[in-house]
């Protein structure tokens, strides 16, 4: 941590929330029938209606009411008997409508949380509220040097993308986290994610946009009653981003009111490239958005009953997933976090159930597994090799059919794509012998090729004995099982003493 | 052959349908009426002579065939400019929209296509339908054929000029707060506005999006009915489209009845402001009324002295998000493109060029009602009135089954009469405007001419919700008896071209 880091914290007690927009993964739009496909060519996917041309109307798409729906029940929300969709007014060339239709005082969800790990510890995030919404379109600036409209010559927009269908989920202002709040604000976007991909809603890219983070972030002296001055800063869009800007905005604020002065309530542009924020529109004047109900759409009614359903139908979430397997597989919240980090949970889940231990699961995959994925730089469920290929393994050894080195070298058999663990030990011979006559002989062998180390042994320096296991291994090429070797040997030391 | 003009479109239907005249002559009829007199009237913006007789062509060949054809198939309509259709201009009467052909039909034209109804082309209107004597049309003002000097109603003032001066037998118009049934009533025809719901508003270019709702222009009661039963009905491209079946109007309108209909004149629309004349008639019809056999009785509506300030908070709110779309960015004027000016300075100097004084009027109303601070005291204040005045009609069609009251305070003024006073323009909706308010059904009918100065009058019938046959059943009735005591229908009475 940097001084300036540090500093900040002794002083200040950062304040954050998080504004997160996902594309719903429907079919269509949210208010015609227009298909939702990423990167096709730009507006070939327009209708009458997501243009807003004169005379059109929107309809309410169901499967994005129902999946706003299941997002606040995983989020543990209050459900809202009746809403509306609201109209926010702004002009804008990318909005066909020069309004957005969007929710205002009237969400679809309120108040939910969502459970988040950090270390071995679980910080509850306060979900302010969930509401649906329809995304604009896309501005291409063209002439300038950044891409931005400053510069440009002329702009081009893209309207595939107005009308996808948008949620946005909100979060309470999250104090008291500390020097780990960007650790909080990012582990808070990854159980959201992963949350998001256990429902099926989204697919939740945030490389191509259908998952965006707005990071509100504010500072008060340590120890005062009154939150200080927020900003938001904007273009937050990826994991790695959402810790960097948290981190970066504690450093700033902290330097401008370490300095005497006041943090402006303004948006901020998060910059991939050097990690800092840089400010954008000042807030102060704030736009009037003129909200009132969408006149044009019927109230949003779910029965309750309905949403019962729903809630009953819902997947076992992440966390409450990850909470059971630790509890299954008697692993700690850390190896836990690695297993998720490394993306290898579902690898080690169906390992389990095909046979192998949770320890050899998790010790397979996280271990030689993951080194090799690491070598390759892939991520480790790309691998050609099946869960029950590595439980197959597994139960090689612990019937003692296969060494541990024995076993990494069937691996390498499974990974060079030559078949199943059976065929690459037949195929490349890399049984143990376990052959106590075949064995005795090497022992023997052994003991006559090092009288110093024997004597030794029967000295009752047991550790001696190393040597003599070491030449058998050598002498049966690695395929003779270690400790039945050290019996042999202690037995017949024994023996002729 | 009788002049084709003259007759109704259910008599023009059965001449086509039985083959005594083609659909492509009653087109040319009409057209060449067109050429004939709306250098004069100037009801039409657009005149679609090729897809019309097209059309025709169509429902000819349909009826050689032997197909069946429908109860207006050929019938020639003219259609308020506020509708699309697909690649004919659509300029809502707005130089912003000019040059404008829409890539689509609204559903109330593929309706009327699906019914084998000639679309004619295009009437003027007050610039987005903000208007009650179509002088607010960029395009020029409309003239009422009863007197040329005069204004003939709004917004919907080409289709009601267009009927009334045997352009077209029938017409379609919007109504947001009276702009088919004020129009109706100054020239002597008959409007209604449907359910809200019960016609869909896809293609509507949107004035207010909670009151707008396409209506019949007709000059007898079966032939509004006729038009209504055409488009009307649920559809799944508007969300506020009534999932229903359509009340069987045309029956109604066969076979009116007031025997023991319980009819409530609404007291707080009449009295001070009306002109002597048309409360005479209007007494007058009442009175008929009873001595048809209806219940006739006075009914208090107290809230609907406050529809007005009501109407022109929430319907400017609305607007203000609806037509913030025009924009120059993807169709229609743009104004200042000189590769120097941003998009928004380009934006702003169409918006200026482009839209009219009443519509920039109405714009800063809405904006200023929605804006943060004053948001509750004037759209929440607004929408707390109209639930009231919902309540007040729930209360009286208790006791009654249809509420009459004057369509409109006086008969056609002059034009240019109110154009400097928007306040005493905005008097000539005070009649209509609760209904487009509380959703109901409504309807004006011709039901005499002012004795004060020779120009019609029109009685508006209320009715609940999704019970527009009542609207249809108690005018059958009191048309039949006028008709009986003129001797013939009142529109014969106006004066040739």
């Amino acid at each position: 941590m940097s001084t300036t880091y540090d500093e900040a914290l002794a002083n200040y007690e950062p304040v954050f929330g998080l504004e997160t927009h996902v594309e719903l993964g429907t079919v269509s739009k949210m208010f015609c029938g227009c298909g939702t496909t990423f990167g096709a060519p730009p507006n070939t996917q327009v209708c009458p209606v997501c243009l807003g041309l004169p005379g059109s109307l929107p309809v309410a798409n169901a499967m994005a009411i129902e999946s706003t729906i299941r997002i606040g029940l995983a989020l543990h929300c209050t459900i809202a008997r009746w809403c509306r969709f609201a109209r926010k007014n702004y002009f804008y060339p990318d909005m066909p409508k020069n309004f957005q239709i969007s929710q205002y005082d009237e969400p679809l969800c309120v108040e939910g949380y969502l459970d988040v790990e950090v270390g071995d510890s679980v910080v509850r995030v306060g979900i302010e509220r969930v509401h649906l919404e329809e995304d604009t379109g896309k501005s291409l600036h063209v002439g300038g040097s950044t891409g931005r409209i400053h510069g440009a010559t002329h702009s081009l927009v893209d309207y595939n993308r107005a009308g996808i269908p948008l949620v946005e989920i909100v979060t309470k202002p999250v104090p008291g986290t500390g020097a780990l709040a960007p650790e909080v604000a990012r582990a808070y976007v990854t159980e959201l994610r992963e949350t998001l991909r256990a429902l099926g809603v989204s697919d939740v890219r945030m490389e191509e946009g259908s998952l965006r983070c707005d990071v509100n972030l504010s500072l008060n002296r340590v120890g005062a009653t009154e939150w200080g001055t927020r900003s938001e800063t904007k273009n937050v869009n990826s994991l790695r981003s959402v810790e960097r800007a948290v981190r970066s905005e504690i450093e700033r604020q902290s330097e401008v009111l370490s300095a005497g002065g006041r943090v402006v309530q303004e948006t901020r542009h998060f910059h991939e490239d050097t990690g800092v924020t840089t400010s954008g529109r000042s807030k102060e004047m704030a736009e009037d958005y003129r909200y009132f109900p969408e006149p044009d759409l019927v109230p949003i009614a779910p029965a309750a009953d309905w949403v019962e359903s729903l809630r009953d139908a819902l997947p076992e979430l992440p966390f409450e997933r990850r909470r059971r397997l630790r509890e299954e597989w008697g692993i700690s919240a850390l190896d836990m976090q690695a297993a998720l980090n490394a993306g290898a949970v579902a690898a080690i889940e169906s390992t389990v159930a095909a046979g192998a231990s949770p320890r050899d699961a998790y010790k397979w995959w996280m271990g030689e597994l993951a080194r090799q994925a690491n070598e390759r730089g892939v991520e480790v469920s790309t691998l050609p090799v099946t869960p029950s290929d590595v439980a197959r393994i597994s139960v090689l050894v612990n019937d003692g059919k296969l060494t541990d080195k024995l076993a990494r070298q069937v691996l390498d058999g499974v990974l060079a794509c030559e078949g199943s663990p059976d065929d690459v030990v037949a195929a490349r011979g890399l049984e143990v012998v376990s052959d106590d006559a075949a064995l005795g002989a090497a022992v023997d062998a052994a003991i006559g090729a090092d009288p110093d180390a024997a004597q030794k042994v029967r000295d009752g320096k047991v550790a001696a004995a190393g040597a003599l296991v070491g030449a058998v291994m050598k002498a049966t090429g690695g395929k003779a099982d270690a400790a039945r070797v050290r019996e042999l040997v202690l037995e017949r030391l024994n023996t002729d003493a | 052959m009788a002049d084709l003009t003259q007759a109704s479109a259910r008599e023009l239907a059965r001449l086509i349908a039985t083959g005594e005249v083609s659909a492509v002559e009653v087109t040319q009829a009409h057209l060449d009426r067109i050429s004939a007199v709306d250098a004069k009237v100037h009801a039409f913006l657009h005149v679609d002579a090729d897809g019309a007789l097209g059309a025709a062509r169509a429902v000819d060949e349909k009826r050689s065939r032997g197909a069946d054809l429908g109860p207006l198939a050929g019938v020639p309509l003219a259609l308020k400019d506020v509708l699309t259709q697909k690649d004919v201009p659509t300029t809502c009467g707005s130089r912003i929209l000019e040059g404008w052909r829409p890539p689509y039909d609204s559903t109330v034209v593929r309706k009327l296509r699906e019914a084998d109804v000639v679309i004619l082309g295009k009437t003027n209107m007050d610039e987005f339908a903000m208007g009650s004597s179509t002088e607010n049309s960029a395009f020029g003002v409309t003239r009422n054929p009863w007197d040329l000097e005069r204004i003939p109603g709004g917004s919907s003032g080409g289709s009601s000029a267009a009927v009334s001066s045997f352009q077209a037998p029938l017409a379609i118009g919007t109504d947001t707060g009276g702009s088919i049934r004020q129009p109706a009533a100054v020239t002597g025809i008959v409007g209604v506005k449907p359910t809200y719901g019960g016609v869909s508003r896809y293609g509507l270019v949107a004035f207010s999006s909670s009151l707008d709702q396409a209506g019949p222009f007709a000059r007898n009661i079966l032939d509004a009915a006729l038009l209504h039963a055409t488009i009307a009905g649920h559809d799944p491209l508007d969300s506020t489209s009534i999932d229903a079946p359509v009340p069987d109007v045309v029956t109604a309108a066969r076979a009116g009845d007031v025997t023991g209909v319980r009819v409530g004149v609404v007291r707080e629309l009449n009295g001070e402001g009306y002109d002597a004349g048309v409360r005479q008639r209007f007494s007058e019809a009442v009175a008929l009324l009873t001595s048809l056999g209806a219940e006739v009785g006075e009914v208090s509506c107290p809230h609907f002295d406050y529809a007005m300030p009501a109407y022109y908070l929430i319907a400017p709110s609305e607007a203000s998000s609806n037509l913030a779309r025009f924009d120059a960015m993807r169709y229609g004027l743009r104004v200042g493109d000189d590769g120097t000016r941003s998009a928004e300075e380009v934006m702003a100097m169409t918006r200026a060029a482009g839209f009219g004084p009443e519509v920039k009027r109405r714009i800063m109303i809405g904006t200023y009602a929605l804006s943060s601070g004053y948001y509750d005291a004037y759209y929440g204040s607004a929408q707390k009135v109209r639930t009231l005045i919902s309540q007040d009609f729930a209360a009286a069609f208790e006791k009654f089954d249809v509420l009459v009251s004057p369509s409109t305070p006086t008969t056609a003024f002059r034009i240019g009469e109110r154009t400097d006073d928007p306040l005493k323009m905005y008097l000539a909706d005070l009649d209509t405007i609760p209904s487009n308010l509380a959703g109901n059904a409504s309807m004006s009918l011709p039901v005499g001419l002012s004795p004060d100065d020779g120009l019609p009058v029109g009685l508006q019938i209320m009715a609940p919700a999704l019970a527009d046959d009542r609207l249809y059943r108690v005018a059958a009735v009191l048309e039949a008896a006028l008709a009986l005591q003129w001797g013939h229908a009142l529109i014969e009475e106006a004066p040739a071209l």
